[in-house]
């Protein structure tokens, strides 16, 4: 039985169209009151479970409960979910008002209710005043307002976001963020958004199923997806990496040595059937890694460019035997001091801890 | 915003586009000039006058013309009523009914009247209606009227259709509207302007035919266009532009309030 104090249960959930598998067995939980984040990018799947969880498409095989109750059969107008949809659908013919009050009207509020509850919900999205007007007539940012007003008015169990920030330019999209997360908060109502963009999901989110060709590749909460990615896939989409070609030295209970190709060795955390021989990827985040200048150590390299990128100065350092490796250092009086200049011989500490063994 | 490629900058296009619209509005405008002239002959103008207005009114064939446009307003008002509800139900189906099979086929039944030779339409219509031993009057009129103004009816409302996504259907089912209630609360007024296009398209095609028409109305039963046509057989009379004046006018009328709902619905 599925768990009634979880806001959505999907179980095992398969969609096929025709021959083509769009969504591979997915199982996984949202918990209530949540921000949860369904991230990955186009054509992974992401919208087609969202629009399963809507009602919007039919579900191949599996089950869905909202709260301990089966869903996926019952029609879109029966499941107390909502919807902020990706170019809002305002219904063009009515007003602000009009709008938010629409599904409040169809579930039987009477006229004065719907009207009460549309102007709370105008006030908590700051467009009072904008009300009576069509929706053509606002900006794209007050549009995604309304949209999200209109979905919240009834009350659904879930809100589900379908990319709705994608439209916005880049101001107006990180305003939203914060107050797409106080309203979260304010409302107490269980979120579920969909983004390809892993810097949205990585600030809003509670917790993140990353997903990628049909599959759910890794479900955490955003520091820890961010710190242990279980694979390469997930490793290389959340922020940026190095990822390392290396072969396992030894297994000392949970630490491996692993040796890169260059012939330099290095000790990370062994993972699930680690065994000596093994070939294996390893990621190092950039900011997980320091310069100093060159002592001796096998772990040193000639600076090859510095990329100035406002906040960090990126530096690609080439190691013997080839290998790149891109480090992050902080735009500071103290960052600055370990950045030197191309051609010079530098040493890298990696932190302990910061390499990564994957999976795959 | 004239350019180098502009059509305005080609040899010969002013030249072109006066002998079109010459070609095209001379007739009207003569026929409508002429229908205010004193005289009894149709080339001499000899003073502005009313007479052939109230001659269409109030003179010896009033009482024809009377009934006839009765009889055309009233079969053009509920043929395009009824060929406007089975072209939206038509086009809802067609544009939001999926991929269901002969899709294509309902798509090119439909509009093919539009391409077949009115007189093959005709010929057929009254060959039915006789072998069904259908009595031919007001009603075969009818019924052959709504059933060729579906094209014209549809085809604006299946342009305006295509243009709404169905994430508004979508969203009205997803804040709880059953599908009826979708269609009815949404889809429908966002099609309105293709619907009000269609019927008025409709309605003026249905007034001013004259071929259709002339095949299934029984004897004794004229439309505005037959009724003209009988006139002019025994001789043009200026009363005939007259009545044609009228006729233009309800047609500009219509299709002024045509461009004005679209222009309302693209400023919204």
């Amino acid at each position: 039985m599925p768990d009634t104090r979880n806001a959505i249960d999907v179980r095992n959930a398969v969609k096929r169209y025709g021959s083509f598998t769009a969504l591979q067995s997915i199982t996984l939980s949202i918990r209530d009151n949540e921000f949860f984040t369904l991230l990955g990018p186009s054509g992974c799947g992401k919208t087609t479970l969202l629009r399963m969880i809507a009602g919007f498409e039919d579900v191949t095989e599996g089950e869905i409960f909202l709260f301990g109750e089966e869903i996926e059969n019952l029609p879109p107008h029966q499941r107390p979910v909502n919807t902020v949809f990706q170019n809002y659908a305002l219904f063009p013919h009515m007003t602000i008002e009009e709008n938010v009050m629409f599904g409040l009207e169809m579930r039987g509020s009477s006229r004065d209710a719907a009207r009460k509850k549309a102007g709370e919900m105008l006030e908590l999205v700051q467009l009072t005043p904008f009300s009576a007007r069509k929706p053509s007539q606002l900006s794209g940012g007050q549009q995604q307002r309304v949209a999200l007003a209109r979905a919240l008015a009834p009350q659904p169990k879930v809100l589900l976001l379908d990319e709705p920030l994608s439209a916005l330019d880049l101001k107006l999209r990180q305003a939203m963020r914060s107050e797409l997360k106080s309203i979260q908060r304010e409302t107490g109502i269980t979120f579920t958004f969909v983004t390809h963009d892993q810097e949205e999901a990585l600030t809003m989110s509670d917790r993140i199923a990353v997903m990628s060709a049909g599959r759910l590749q890794q479900l955490g909460e955003a520091r820890d997806i961010y710190e242990r990615p279980v694979n390469r896939f997930v490793a290389d989409f959340i922020g940026e990496t190095n990822l390392l070609d290396a072969r396992i030295e030894a297994v000392d209970a949970s630490v491996a040595t692993c040796r890169l190709g260059s012939g330099l060795t290095l000790e990370c955390d062994a993972i699930g059937n680690a065994r000596p021989g093994a070939d294996v990827h390893i990621s190092i985040r950039p900011e997980r890694m320091t310069l100093a200048a060159a002592n001796g150590d096998p772990w040193q390299g000639t600076v090859k460019e510095n990329i100035f990128v406002g906040t960090d100065v990126q530096t690609v350092v080439q190691l013997q035997g080839g290998i790149a490796l891109t480090v992050r250092t902080q735009n500071s009086a103290a960052g600055v001091a370990t950045i030197f200049d191309p051609g010079t011989e530098v040493a890298i500490t990696v932190e302990a801890g910061a390499a990564r063994m994957l999976e795959d | 915003m004239s350019s180098r490629g502009d059509v305005r900058t080609y040899s010969g296009f002013r030249a072109m586009t006066m002998l079109c619209l010459f070609v095209l509005y001379a007739p009207l405008i003569i026929v409508t000039i002429y229908s205010f002239n004193a005289s009894r002959s149709i080339t001499v103008w000899e003073g502005l006058s009313l007479q052939w207005y109230a001659d269409v009114f109030w003179g010896p064939e009033s009482g024809k013309f009377k009934q006839a446009a009765i009889n055309s307003f009233t079969i053009a008002l509920i043929a395009a009523t009824m060929s406007t509800a089975i072209a939206t139900s038509a086009a809802t189906a067609i544009v939001r009914g999926g991929r269901f099979r002969l899709r294509m086929a309902s798509l090119g039944l439909i509009s093919l009247p539009l391409m077949v030779p009115e007189i093959v339409t005709a010929v057929a219509t009254l060959i039915f209606f006789n072998s069904i031993g259908f009595t031919r009057g007001y009603l075969t009129i009818l019924a052959a009227h709504i059933a060729f103004c579906i094209p014209f009816a549809y085809l604006p409302i299946q342009a305006r259709m295509q243009g709404i996504e169905d994430t508004f259907e979508q969203a009205a089912q997803d804040l709880y509207a059953t599908k009826a209630q979708a269609f009815r609360r949404v889809l429908l007024p966002m099609m309105m302007p293709g619907i009000i296009a269609g019927f008025l398209l409709a309605f003026i095609v249905s007034l001013d035919d004259f071929i259709i028409t002339n095949f299934v109305k029984g004897a004794g039963i004229e439309t505005l266009p037959t009724a003209i046509f009988g006139s002019v057989k025994q001789g043009i009379k200026p009363n005939i532009m007259a009545i044609s004046t009228m006729l233009l006018v309800v047609s500009i009328a219509m299709v002024t309030i045509s461009y004005i709902v679209g222009k309302k619905d693209n400023s919204t």
